[in-house]
Parts: structure tokens; C-alpha cells; sequence
């Protein structure tokens, strides 16, 4: 009930403190306005200590125990100038986003932009309190910082609220600022862990793909690339030359093959975001396989292609795959 | 918080020991020996945690250790409440808090706990060397607040560090010294514990009671005189007053009828001053012989003993006048009188005998007898010592007709019992007499060395009179200083002996130093601060106008310090200007700059897209990324970027 009130209340600080409708234009800059100071818990004991210090100091009085007591005291009114100095005018950008799979986590890139000719230093950064990066950033310089978030559905994510704060230098005071960039990253549907076999169409060479022997001609060998397969390796060429490098089987068959990945030849059984994990699936094991695939959605089509680009296409295709088009 | 949470590092843990040995190694001569050597253990214990990183004790025995900690300071002081039990127990907390680091939390703690010895130490010594001892502490301790949140500093830019926030902290505490409002204390009742070991005066006189103080060269009080210091012979501080006689042992009058202003007329010159008191536990205040003022919260004894309303537990300045030539106690009371003359019924029948004889020759005539008595005590031809033997029985008969030597308590209880018995109302009066004048500040040092005791005589007509019998035997005393008066070779404290001149030199120096300390950092009180805010100009400041003007020039600080802080915040690096420049002229031709790409991938994929100009690019992306992120700038490096991208045209 309590944690239930003071949620709600810290939501409403949140939004009067952002007054700026998320997501904010780039770059968001830290102003003095937007970055709030209080004490620690540490701070809070830090003042009670010097509270029962200056009442000793006054009892049996003291004057070096007041010099300690109004030294310390001046100590946090200058912690506050610091920790407030750590993060103030921190400027922020919208980096990269790399595409995820639902389930996965989505790595949204920050750009943090330090201006000031000095350093800062212990910076936290956390979108869930439980799980914060720390990041220093040098004088004048720029760090790019990934801040994870659990990707659950397909589609567009938009980079949620997250927080920055600091407790540098002396942990008593902790300012903190909230910020919501222009930032989304793509989601691909999971592919399914079990699919069903990948669906040659009628014109292909589909029956020799069933038993996966002899249909692929073997043509040449040409360099590894990253996107190939590893069952594609030529091993026994690998040993034979020692130390050269990983060379690749080509096929003749593979381009020549016509794999269309569809949605209508999936059973009507089969719900949307089911059909979309299988596509997904046939889609990796395609480009794993180095075949060359086309895809069919309702009022999508892809023509047949490998290659990285064309699985990026797919896997957006999918991921941005709407109901209404049904 | 996740961060309270972060378990202690190697290095939070030595700064966590030495800020701990930093605040309790002053406070060891005021722990007893066994606390002390199990602060020790407990710090060698947990330098062994730390150097082998091993486990911490378990909990259950550190609550074992707290428990036997605290049984043991209980049975040290029979209380754990009150100044030195309450350090103590500190120590102790602080000890095992060592042995129990587990998270950043207990750093915190830790470094409270010091902060709070630091405070400790200040009960039992204010003194300038303590009050830099306190400086370092604090530094230190600072430091590890700053490694208990960031420990990958080195120690000497940890300390720098914590000394740059310690010196802009300093233009706070400045202000808040000077016009917090400040309150007397004690806010309540302060443990008796706090003056159990100042020397000073007591309210009784014994014989060699007065040359124990000869031995300490504590300061009794300082004295300011506006004008001239009187002259040494009329340097006589008035303290207890002692009627009351058993044979051996004179004591303060028990019942204290006191007079709310002086009962006596001033004759001739007044002289004025100012007494800086240094704290002695008892009620009396000194004051010139005879005292025309009272201090604030003070009365005056029927035996014209200035007293305070308190214990003076705290240095304790007043203004005061004195008439030296004034005429008191013509119309005495009768019991006071009475009291004047009471002496034990027998004992000193020597003494007794020659009072007689004055008596049966001088019959009432006061003056007569006490001509009669000095110049009997002159030919006794007395012998002042700091070394008198020791008597027993009869010691006003074995001080004048047997052994001769005495110190000033045995002159004054002698001469005031041949008075009496010659039915000449008389009293002691213990106090000081003379004192230094330090030429550096022109206070008068007035030392427990110079204590001393004379006698007052009761003269029908003239009421009572001063008479210093020490003075008819040894004038020397009172003409110069003690030094002077005692046989060569005795053992005098070191401060007394006036061999030294360079060395007097350099005391005198140093004692002008520590008043100045006293007078202006301890002793600012209440009413300093009220005189120094009046002194500015602030008509009768009060608490409300303090905080006013407290609250103004600390807001004015801390803007100040926030201007500082916020001062570049539009300076951008200049190369990094001069890239945005040249990145906003490849924007034109539609090639834009992602801030997270690099200036040699940028410039890769700009030449790409502009191909009759990849030279160009290539060098200015790779002298930026140079001055960057390369080793050390060169000098010249950004005229020729700034060159370049000024040629630059796409």
C-alpha cells in the first residue's frame, strides 16, 4: 500500500521534473534545472552526526568542537557544489540500436559528451535501479554507453525513461537527473525453437533437400566469410594447407534453388506470433544454410536473396508484421 | 541502495585504519593502558584482514567483544556515562567497527565515529599543536570519505582532493564561526570529571599547600590593564579569604554573606582591567586588592572575596576596577570580628607569650601591636625557602623560634596568629602576587607559581589593612618575582628561572601566540561575538539578525562557488569546434556525421562519398583524431587544423 503511494508519487515527480514530453530532441543536455540534489542516506547520518557533535560542542563548550562542527558543515555545502558539478551540463545523444530478438536484450547505445575540461567521475546510469553501469568520462570526451533493457515483444521499442545519477566525490549527496531520448531499437519475433522443416516450393529441388545428400553440387572453394555457415567449412582443405585461411564450399545448386518462406503455406492453425517465430526460424536457418530465400507475408514480399542484408530486411518485415494486414 | 551494498575494497580498508589510528593515537594518555593496547590488537588485526584478505570474525564474536568492551570501561569508571568512559567506549566501538567492514555502509560509519574522536580529544586539550594534530586528522579522514565512493585514486591525489573541499569548506566555517549564534553552555549538567586534575588554589591552607602551586607554571589568569601595569609590590590578587583557624589547617569562612555591590568608597586613582581566568573548578574570581566592580553573575563575600554564581569551568573573561588605596571595613560587623580573632584554645605558647607581651604594652592600641609584631618578625631574621622543613605540634612556635624557614602560607599564618593572640583582629587572604608582563602583548601572565597568602589586620579607624609579612623577610619577592626571593640552587619550575634570556624570549613569544588563540578562537563566546558585531556596526544583534546575515553571506559563498562551477559551461573544446565546422560542410553535400562514429571511420566513409576530396578529409580526420586521442598535443597542432578546415571546401 505504502510502496504503492510513494510509486505513484515518485511518478508524478518524474513527469513534472521531464515537463518535456518524452522523447526529447537531441542532444539532451543536463541543464541546472533538471538535475536535482539530496542527501544520501549516508548524508542524512552525516547531518544527525553533526548535529549531535555541534549540541556536544555547545554543552561543554567547545570552540575548536564548533570549528570542527561549521568545517564539517561547510564540507556538505561544498559535497553538494561537487556532486552537483559531476553531472550538470552532461550532454546526451541517441547512439546505435542493434535489432534484438524478443526475449533478448535490447542494448540502447547512449552517447554521454563530457564538454568540461575536467573529468567525471562515477556516473550511474540504470533504466531498473537493480541493475546500474558506471561510467567515468575523461575532459572533453565522449563515451558511448549501452544501457540494456529486456526486449518482450517484436516490433519498435522506444527507449524508455532512464536515470542518471552520481554520489561522487564524497557519497553524502546524490544528484540525478532523468532523461528520455529519441531512441528505439527493432525487436524480431523469437524464432521458434521447433519449426518444421524449411519449405522448398513445388519448383525446387525439393526432394533432394529432404535427404540433404547429393542435390548441392559442390562448385570451387572461395575465402570463410563470417555470415557462413560453419558445416559449410572445407575442413580437410583447412588441413591440408596448415595455416592458411578457412575456406568455404560453394554449392552450385544453392542459387539456383528457390525457398520461399511463406506465411499462407503455414496451417490456419498456426496463430500470428507463432507463424512469425517460424518464420523466423526458417529464416536464420536460411541464411545459416547460405541458401538464398524469398518471403511472403500478407502484403509483403521479398525476393529472393542472401546475404546479411537481406536477412535484416526479413527479420524487420517480421518484426514490424501488423495485424491489419491480415 | 546497491551501492551501500559494495563490499569493501583492499585499499577503503587501509584508508579506514589509518584514519582510525589518526583519530584515537591522541587520544591514548586519556584511555587507560588495557583499552589501549586492545585498540591496538584490534588494529594489527585488521591489518592482517586486509594484507592477507582473509575472512572477517564472525558476528557473534564481535558482539562478544563489544559486550566485554563495554564491561570493562563500566568497571574502569564504575559508569559509562560522562567524558572519559564516554571516549573510551568510542575507541572501543571503533575498534571493532574496523573488524566488521563488510559493505560501504560501515565505512561511513567508521568515518563518523572519527569524526566524533576528533571531537573528543577537544574536551581534554584546545591547545594550538592539538588543533593542528585535528587538522591532519580531518584530512585524513576526508580522504577515506572520498575512497569509501571512489577508491582508484593514489593516496596523494586522494589527500590533495580532500584538502582542495577541505579549503573551500574553509570560507564556511569561517562565517558560521564568527556569526553562528552562540549559546553558553552547559546546555545541561556537565560530569564533575572534566576539573578533577587543574591545580590551582584551594579553600583551605595548610603549611606547604601554597608550595606544592610553586612548582607549576600553569597559567593562573592573564591580565590586560588599560594603562600602565601598576607597579610589582601592588600586584596583589585577591582569592579565598580564610578566617577560620584549627591549630594547623585555615579554612573559607562555610556561611557566605555576600554583598551585591562593593560596601566601600574608593580613594584616589582607579585602576581598570580585564582578567582572562583559566578554568579552576572553584567559585572565586581574582581580582586587584580591593575590587570596585563585580563581574557579571558575581558577589562579593563579607571578606571581599569576589565569587561567581558558577564553578568557573570555562576561561572566563571580565572587565574589573580596582581601588588600590581603599578604605574597607571601618564599621566591620561584630561577628566577623569575633571570627577574626578565634584561635584554638592552646598550642604556641611561645607565640602566645610574646603577643602578650605587646598586649600588656600596647594595650587596644591595633596599630601599636602591628608595628610591634613586623618588627619582631624582622628580627627573627626568617629565611623565605621553597624547601621549608617540616613541622609538626606547635608550627607557628617551630616556623619563628626554631627552624626560621618557611614559604609565604607559613609567614602569613604566623603573623596572623601573634595577631590575634595579641587580640589584634586579623585573617589570611591567599591569592597571587605580581605576575609578567609579556612585552609582545603587554599581558600580564599571572602563573600558579606566583600564588601566594598575606595578612589583613583590623585597625579600629582605618578598618583593614594589608600587611605581607613574606615581604618584611624576603622583600624581594614582591618587588621582583619569586625567582629572585628564593636561595640560590633551588629547584624552581622551569618557566621561573630568569637565567635565559633568549630563552625568556622565546616563552614570551609563544605565550602571546597562545593567548591570542585563547582570547580569539577559544574565547570567542556569546559576548565577543556580540562585541564584534557591534564593533561592525550592528546595533544590538540578536540571534534573528545573525541568522540574517549568516544566511546571506553563506548564500552569497555558495553562489560564488556555483558561478565556479557552471563557469565553462558554454567553453567547448576548440578542436572539437573546428570539427564541427568541418563536419557541418560535409552535412551540405549530404554526408553527416554521426556523433558516435569515429573521425577515421567518418572520414573512410566521406571519402567514399567524396572521392576528389579524400585527401583532404583523410589528413584533417587524422590530425584531429591526433589531437584527440593521441598521446601528448602538439603545440601548433590546432592553428594548422583550424588552417586546414578553413581551406576546406567541398
Amino acid at each position: 500500500m505504502l510502496g504503492k503511494l510513494r510509486h505513484r508519487l515518485h511518478e508524478t515527480f518524474v513527469r513534472w521534473a521531464l515537463r518535456v514530453r518524452p522523447p526529447e530532441p537531441a542532444p539532451i543536455i543536463l541543464t541546472q534545472r533538471r538535475v536535482y540534489v539530496l542527501p544520501t542516506r549516508a548524508g542524512l547520518a552525516y547531518g544527525a552526526a553533526l548535529g549531535v557533535m555541534l549540541l556536544g560542542a555547545m554543552n561543554y563548550n567547545l570552540s575548536l568542537g564548533y570549528a570542527l562542527v561549521f568545517l564539517l558543515a561547510g564540507l556538505g555545502i561544498v559535497a553538494i557544489l561537487h556532486t552537483f558539478r559531476n553531472l550538470v551540463l552532461l550532454s546526451i545523444r541517441p547512439g546505435r540500436c542493434e535489432p534484438v530478438f524478443a526475449g533478448g536484450r535490447a542494448q540502447f547505445g547512449l552517447l554521454l559528451e563530457n564538454r568540461r575540461s575536467d573529468a567525471r567521475t562515477s556516473l550511474r546510469l540504470f533504466i531498473d535501479e537493480e541493475d546500474p553501469i558506471e561510467v567515468d568520462i575523461g575532459p572533453h570526451t565522449s563515451r558511448a554507453t549501452p544501457l540494456g533493457v529486456p526486449a518482450e515483444k517484436r516490433g519498435w521499442l522506444p527507449m524508455p525513461r532512464f536515470t542518471i545519477e552520481t554520489t561522487w566525490p564524497l557519497g553524502l549527496i546524490r544528484a540525478w537527473s532523468y532523461a528520455v531520448p529519441d531512441l528505439s531499437c527493432l525487436v524480431y519475433p523469437t524464432p521458434a525453437a521447433k519449426a518444421p522443416p524449411l519449405p522448398w516450393s513445388s519448383d525446387s529441388a525439393r526432394g533432394s533437400a529432404k535427404d540433404g545428400r547429393g542435390a548441392d553440387d559442390f562448385s570451387g572453394l572461395r575465402k570463410h566469410q563470417v555470415a557462413d555457415a560453419p558445416r559449410h567449412v572445407a575442413w580437410k582443405a583447412v588441413a591440408r594447407q596448415q595455416d592458411g585461411p578457412l575456406l568455404t564450399k560453394l554449392f552450385s545448386g544453392a542459387a539456383a534453388q528457390q525457398l520461399w518462406l511463406d506465411w499462407a503455406a503455414l496451417p490456419d492453425t498456426i496463430d500470428t506470433e507463432q507463424r512469425l517465430s517460424i518464420l523466423a526460424r526458417w529464416i536464420l536457418d536460411a541464411d545459416a544454410a547460405g541458401l538464398a530465400w524469398g518471403l511472403r507475408l500478407p502484403a509483403v514480399r521479398l525476393a529472393p536473396d542472401n546475404g546479411p542484408a537481406q536477412r535484416s530486411a526479413g527479420l524487420q518485415a517480421l518484426a514490424l508484421f501488423s495485424h491489419g494486414a491480415h | 541502495m546497491a551501492r551501500t551494498n559494495r563490499p569493501v575494497s583492499q585499499r577503503q580498508a587501509w584508508w579506514l585504519l589509518a584514519t582510525a589510528l589518526a583519530a584515537s593515537l591522541p587520544l591514548a594518555p586519556q584511555v587507560p593502558l588495557w583499552l589501549s593496547l586492545a585498540a591496538g590488537a584490534a588494529f594489527s588485526w585488521r591489518a592482517a584482514l586486509t594484507w592477507r584478505q582473509w575472512h572477517l570474525p564472525p558476528r557473534w564474536l564481535l558482539v562478544l567483544l563489544v559486550i566485554a568492551g563495554t564491561v570493562g570501561v563500566f568497571l574502569q569508571y564504575r559508569t559509562i556515562v560522562g567524558r572519559t568512559p564516554g571516549i573510551a567506549l568510542l575507541v572501543v566501538f571503533l575498534s571493532l567497527k574496523l573488524l566488521e567492514l563488510r559493505a560501504a555502509r560501515d565505512a561511513v560509519a567508521t568515518v563518523l565515529l572519527c569524526y566524533f574522536l576528533v571531537l573528543g580529544q577537544f574536551l581534554f586539550t584546545q591547545t594550538i599543536p592539538t588543533a593542528l594534530l585535528a587538522c591532519l586528522t580531518v584530512l585524513i579522514t576526508t580522504a577515506t570519505l572520498l575512497a569509501a565512493s571512489d577508491d582508484r585514486p593514489q593516496p596523494q591525489p586522494q589527500l590533495r582532493h580532500a584538502g582542495l573541499m577541505l579549503a573551500q569548506a574553509l570560507p564556511f566555517m569561517l562565517l558560521l564561526f564568527l556569526l553562528f549564534p552562540r549559546v553558553q553552555g552547559p546546555l545541561w549538567g556537565i560530569p564533575q570529571d572534566r576539573f578533577s586534575a587543574v591545580s590551582g588554589l584551594s579553600d583551605t591552607m595548610s603549611p606547604g599547600s601554597i608550595a606544592l602551586l610553586s612548582q607549576s607554571d600553569a597559567i593562573a589568569f592573564r591580565a590586560k590593564f588599560q594603562g600602565e601595569v601598576p607597579p610589582q609590590s601592588q600586584l596583589y590578587w585577591r582569592g579565598p579569604v580564610m578566617p577560620s583557624f584549627d591549630g594547623r589547617t585555615w579554612r573559607v569562612r562555610q556561611t557566605l554573606g555576600a554583598y551585591a555591590e562593593v560596601p566601600y568608597d574608593g580613594l584616589g586613582a582607579a585602576v581598570d582591567y580585564e582578567v582572562t581566568l583559566e578554568p579552576h573548578g572553584k567559585f572565586w574570581l581574582f581580582a586587584l586588592e580591593l575590587p570596585a566592580t563585580l563581574p557579571p553573575d558575581s558577589a562579593l563575600t563579607s571578606d571581599y572575596q569576589p565569587i561567581a554564581r558558577q564553578a568557573v569551568r570555562n576561561r572566563m573573561r571580565y572587565t574589573q576596577r580596582a581601588w588600590p588605596n581603599a578604605i574597607a571595613g571601618v564599621n566591620e560587623a561584630q561577628g566577623v570580628l569575633r571570627d577574626a580573632l578565634a584561635l584554638p584554645r592552646d598550642g604556641n605558647p611561645r607565640t602566645r607569650a610574646v603577643s602578650a607581651s605587646w598586649r600588656a604594652q600596647h594595650g587596644n592600641d591595633g596599630a601599636a601591636i602591628l608595628a610591634a609584631a613586623e618588627t619582631f618578625f624582622s628580627q627573627q631574621l626568617l629565611i623565605y625557602t621553597l624547601n621549608p622543613p617540616l613541622l609538626g605540634g606547635d608550627i607557628v612556635d617551630e616556623f619563628l623560634f626554631d627552624s626560621k624557614r618557611g614559604f609565604c602560607e607559613h609567614f602569613a599564618a604566623a603573623f596572623v596568629f601573634a595577631l590575634r593572640a595579641a587580640g589584634v583582629p586579623a585573617r589570611v587572604v591567599a591569592g597571587y602576587q605580581g605576575g609578567e608582563v609579556n612585552p609582545v602583548d603587554g599581558y600580564l601572565v599571572v602563573r600558579q607559581y606566583d600564588a601566594h597568602a598575606w595578612a589583613e589586620a583590623w585597625i579600629a579607624g582605618r578598618g583593614w589593612v594589608r600587611i605581607d609579612p613574606t615581604a618584611i623577610s624576603a622583600p624581594s619577592r614582591i618587588n621582583s618575582n619569586l625567582a629572585a626571593a628564593v636561595p640560590a640552587g633551588e629547584e624552581l619550575p622551569f618557566l621561573a628561572r630568569s637565567d635565559l634570556a633568549w630563552l625568556r624570549e622565546l616563552r614570551y613569544r609563544l605565550d602571546a601566540v597562545t593567548n591570542g588563540w585563547n582570547q580569539w578562537v577559544l574565547g570567542y563566546n556569546p559576548q565577543r561575538q556580540r562585541d564584534l558585531l557591534a564593533g561592525l556596526g550592528m546595533k544590538e544583534p540578536d540571534w534573528r539578525s545573525m541568522t540574517a546575515i549568516l544566511s546571506v553571506l553563506c548564500g552569497g559563498v555558495m553562489l560564488g562557488l556555483t558561478i565556479w562551477i557552471l563557469r565553462n559551461r558554454l567553453r567547448v573544446d576548440p578542436a572539437f569546434a573546428a570539427w564541427r565546422r568541418f563536419t557541418a560542410r560535409l552535412a551540405r553535400r549530404g554526408i553527416v556525421w554521426q556523433p558516435w562514429e569515429g573521425p577515421l571511420a567518418f572520414a573512410q566513409r566521406a571519402a567514399g562519398q567524396a572521392p576528389r576530396h579524400a585527401q583532404s578529409i583523410g589528413e584533417i580526420a587524422a590530425l584531429y583524431a591526433r589531437m584527440r586521442y593521441g598521446p601528448a598535443p602538439q603545440e601548433g597542432d590546432l592553428v594548422r587544423l583550424k588552417q586546414m578546415i578553413a581551406a576546406f571546401h567541398p
